[in-house]
């Protein structure tokens, strides 16, 4: 998602007006931005450390600390791969391996047709069920690397849940 | 109408009965109930992970819940029980009456405190809560004792810090308590990271008007006003329902200014974690509160000396708290009857991993590892054989005796702790070398990099790991992984660089031989390591059915139809896709 340079300030005001001279604001800020674009803009970043006086690396670090703020934008469809101790256990290594070659996709990175983005998380907390992973809001279990491919192509073939 | 009209029907609607399909049960479990008047409530988790969905049905004649639930299941149910008046007998898992269910066994043993309400109660009905005499501790401790009393009372009853490291829960309230300052603060721990462990998750869908019931006793004991619940973001239904049941417990005054007219005044905001490990630790969880990276800091002071914005500040973990209520309504005596002479009450435990039956169990204090496993577990999967049993997560170890107790100190005496709660099983198939690099490549990922030895130490030993899985370590990598292991163990600050090596160096301790076979003999024994297995296909068994081929993701496996296959050694990238599809066991690994 491109963002135009009058919404970015725009966006900017309205930020200053809610934070502004306020403490440890940096999380709730960053998790605003990132409801709003998707994902966290870098010279969004910028603007908003010159306009509110939070020192840029302030932002940053907060930014790159946590798992949940992204730096880039996400595809339509978000995999994630629950990497947890179950999950391990049950074989979701290769689950990931299988995923990220079917896909031509590192971890992390979204594939060129913006659909999908593969993501490994920690513990997605449906241990009995593992290996398990999250596509968008579904969740699917008791995977194998074949039965995983399936799931991702039923949602490039619109959508449907398996 | 019929029989039906004095029954009640539950649907488990935690996370994971959700992904194993209950919403669709649900609908049209409600559906049909609608036609004659009935209501379906939605529920917590019911603890038997492995028969979900979940469906159960209350009426006179007792209790009765049905695993594998589909909507097909569901209208059987429905029809033959709810309105027919005749249970599906080869269907149920468990009733209240004994015996009866095909996984009677997998209760037997337990004892639930924590879980008291969680599969009972409808988590967004306050009205549930207050049936099952909810709030009832909260009015007892205002009404009839002082801060004192309350802090007496959970001294005596022996109740520890559930979250890990097994602190007095009474100790932790007298020092925030004595703490001069007129502002303090209550935390309670929902940051739960240990990946493998999903015990707060359940306790917060299930019942949590538990936690808060018992965040504002505390919250009374230390005379603290506002309060904080640091949730992990990932958990998103815990969430919700945190918020419907602090609305709620707000409308019904148990929250807010003035509790029940006693001049108390308490509330709760919802933080949720933006996803880091180490926010797990009290110092760095007060820092993300504050806005800020979530990064430890030296102790002392104490939060309880200087916690959150510099003001004394207790935290506790969610089931430290949901024990909280049952003490004060059942007395300090009832809960330390229960357990060891050092550990007392029950335990909540992740049932996970290469076992029968992964689930929720809550087990009281003192039983043995063999009972869980075994008894409540059912056993390990496939009828292996048993390997190690990791406790505590990545800050654990692997535990291989299996007649040690569920006991703080007799668990920490292994080199593994008891941790929050997670204990995954591990049969001959799983590589315990594999397994001390999961859990390192984890911490050592989630090292805030605060500390050199924390940070740069678990690379290195992550370094050393990774060349003995692939064959190329050197047996001075060994004393050298175990040396760094102290260093790295002595040389950090908080708990998360503390406990990372003990994983490795369980682990080296109780399958010494394993590592060797790896660095000397090149050889992983469980088949597990990748660059160490050499895949090939037995002549006389393949039928040329070309699903290896087909499989194959870079085209290493030669053959025509019906003929024998063969794997190019060169370009075979050691998957195991091949040994995955073959439907004859034709492909060996070695």
């Amino acid at each position: 998602m491109s963002v135009s340079g009058q919404e970015l300030e725009s966006f900017i005001e309205e930020l200053s007006d809610k934070y502004k001279g306020k403490k440890g604001v940096a999380i709730p800020l960053l998790e605003d931005v990132q409801r709003r674009f998707g994902y966290i803009p870098q010279d969004l970043l910028e603007g908003v450390s010159k306009r509110l006086r939070i020192p840029r690396a302030e932002l940053f670090g907060v930014a790159t600390f946590y798992a949940m703020f992204r730096l880039k934008p996400e595809g339509k469809y978000v995999i994630r791969l629950c990497r947890g101790t179950a999950c391990h256990i049950m074989g979701s290594e290769a689950i990931g391996k299988r995923l990220e070659s079917h896909l031509g996709v590192k971890e992390g990175d979204t594939t060129e047709d913006g659909l999908f983005t593969l993501q490994y998380v920690a513990c997605l907390g449906c241990c009995s069920l593992a290996p398990v992973m999250m596509v968008g809001e579904d969740v699917h279990g008791k995977l194998t690397p074949e039965k995983a491919v399936k799931v991702v192509e039923s949602y490039r073939s619109g959508g449907a849940k398996s | 109408m019929t029989s039906g009209v004095t029954k009640r029907i539950k649907v488990g609607m935690a996370s994971c009965g959700i992904a194993a399909g209950a919403e669709a049960v649900y609908r049209r479990l409600s559906q049909l109930a609608s036609t004659v008047g009935l209501e379906v409530s939605p529920v917590g988790c019911i603890g038997l992970c492995y028969k979900e969905p979940l469906v159960e049905v209350e009426g006179p004649d007792g209790s009765y819940t049905y695993g594998d639930v589909n909507e097909a299941l569901a209208e059987r149910i429905f029809q033959e029980h709810v309105l027919g008046g005749k249970p599906l007998l080869e269907k149920v898992v468990t009733s209240s009456l004994e015996g009866v269910g095909s996984e009677a066994r997998v209760l037997a043993k337990q004892f639930r405190v924590v879980l008291r309400n969680c599969g009972r109660i409808n988590p967004e009905r306050i009205e549930d809560y207050l049936e099952r005499d909810g709030y009832k501790a909260l009015e007892k401790a205002l009404k009839e004792m002082t801060p004192e009393q309350v802090i007496d009372e959970i001294s005596r009853s022996g109740l520890r810090g559930r979250g890990g490291a097994g602190f007095p829960t009474g100790t932790k309230w007298r020092f925030a308590r004595q703490s001069p300052g007129s502002e303090k603060y209550m935390i309670c721990n929902a940051d739960e990271g240990d990946p493998g462990a999903f015990m707060d998750r359940s306790v917060l869908e299930g019942d949590p008007h538990s936690v808060i019931e018992g965040m504002t006793i505390g919250a009374y004991a230390i005379g603290a006003s506002h309060g904080y619940i640091y949730c992990r973001a990932e958990y998103p239904l815990a969430i919700k329902r945190l918020q419907v049941a602090l609305e709620q417990a707000r409308s019904k005054g148990f929250l807010g200014d003035d509790i029940l007219g006693t001049g108390f005044s308490f509330d709760i905001t919802i933080k949720e974690g933006a996803g880091a490990f180490v926010c797990g630790e009290e110092t760095a969880l007060m820092a993300s509160i504050e806005g800020k990276r979530g990064m430890p800091r030296p102790r002392p002071p104490f939060p309880a000396q200087r916690g959150l914005w510099g003001k004394p500040t207790n935290i506790n973990n969610v089931e430290t708290l949901a024990n909280v209520p049952w003490i004060l309504l059942n007395g300090a005596e009832a809960f330390a009857s229960m357990g060891t002479e050092r550990s007392k009450g029950t335990k909540v435990f992740a049932l996970a991993g290469k076992i029968n039956n992964p689930g929720l169990i809550e087990v009281p204090m003192g039983i043995s590892l063999r009972e869980v496993i075994m008894e409540v577990g059912g056993g390990i999967r496939g009828g292996k054989a048993f390997k190690a049993v990791q406790l505590g997560g990545p800050s654990g170890g692997c535990v291989v005796d299996l007649d040690i107790p569920v006991d703080y100190e007799s668990i920490t005496s292994t080199g593994a702790i008891m941790g929050s709660g997670g204990m995954i099983v591990m049969d001959e198939d799983t590589c315990i070398i594999d397994t001390a690099k999961f859990f390192l490549s984890f911490t050592q990922r989630e090292s805030c990099g605060k500390c050199p030895y924390c940070r740069i130490g678990t690379k290195r030993m992550l370094e050393i790991l990774t060349r003995i899985s692939e064959g190329e370590a050197k047996l001075e990598d060994l004393e050298k992984l175990e040396e760094l292991a102290h260093l790295v163990k002595d040389g950090s600050l908080c708990g998360l660089g503390q406990t990372a090596p003990n994983p490795v160096l369980t682990t080296l301790r109780y399958f010494r031989d394993e590592y060797l076979a790896h660095v000397v003999e090149k050889r992983c024994p469980a088949r597990v390591c990748s660059k160490l297995l050499t895949y090939s296909i037995d002549e006389s068994k393949c039928i040329g059915c070309t699903r290896c081929a087909k499989a194959c993701p870079v085209g290493a496996i030669s053959g025509e139809l019906k003929k024998r296959h063969v794997i190019d050694q060169d370009r075979c990238v050691k998957c195991g896709e091949c040994y995955r599809v073959c439907p004859v066991d034709a492909v060996t690994v070695r």
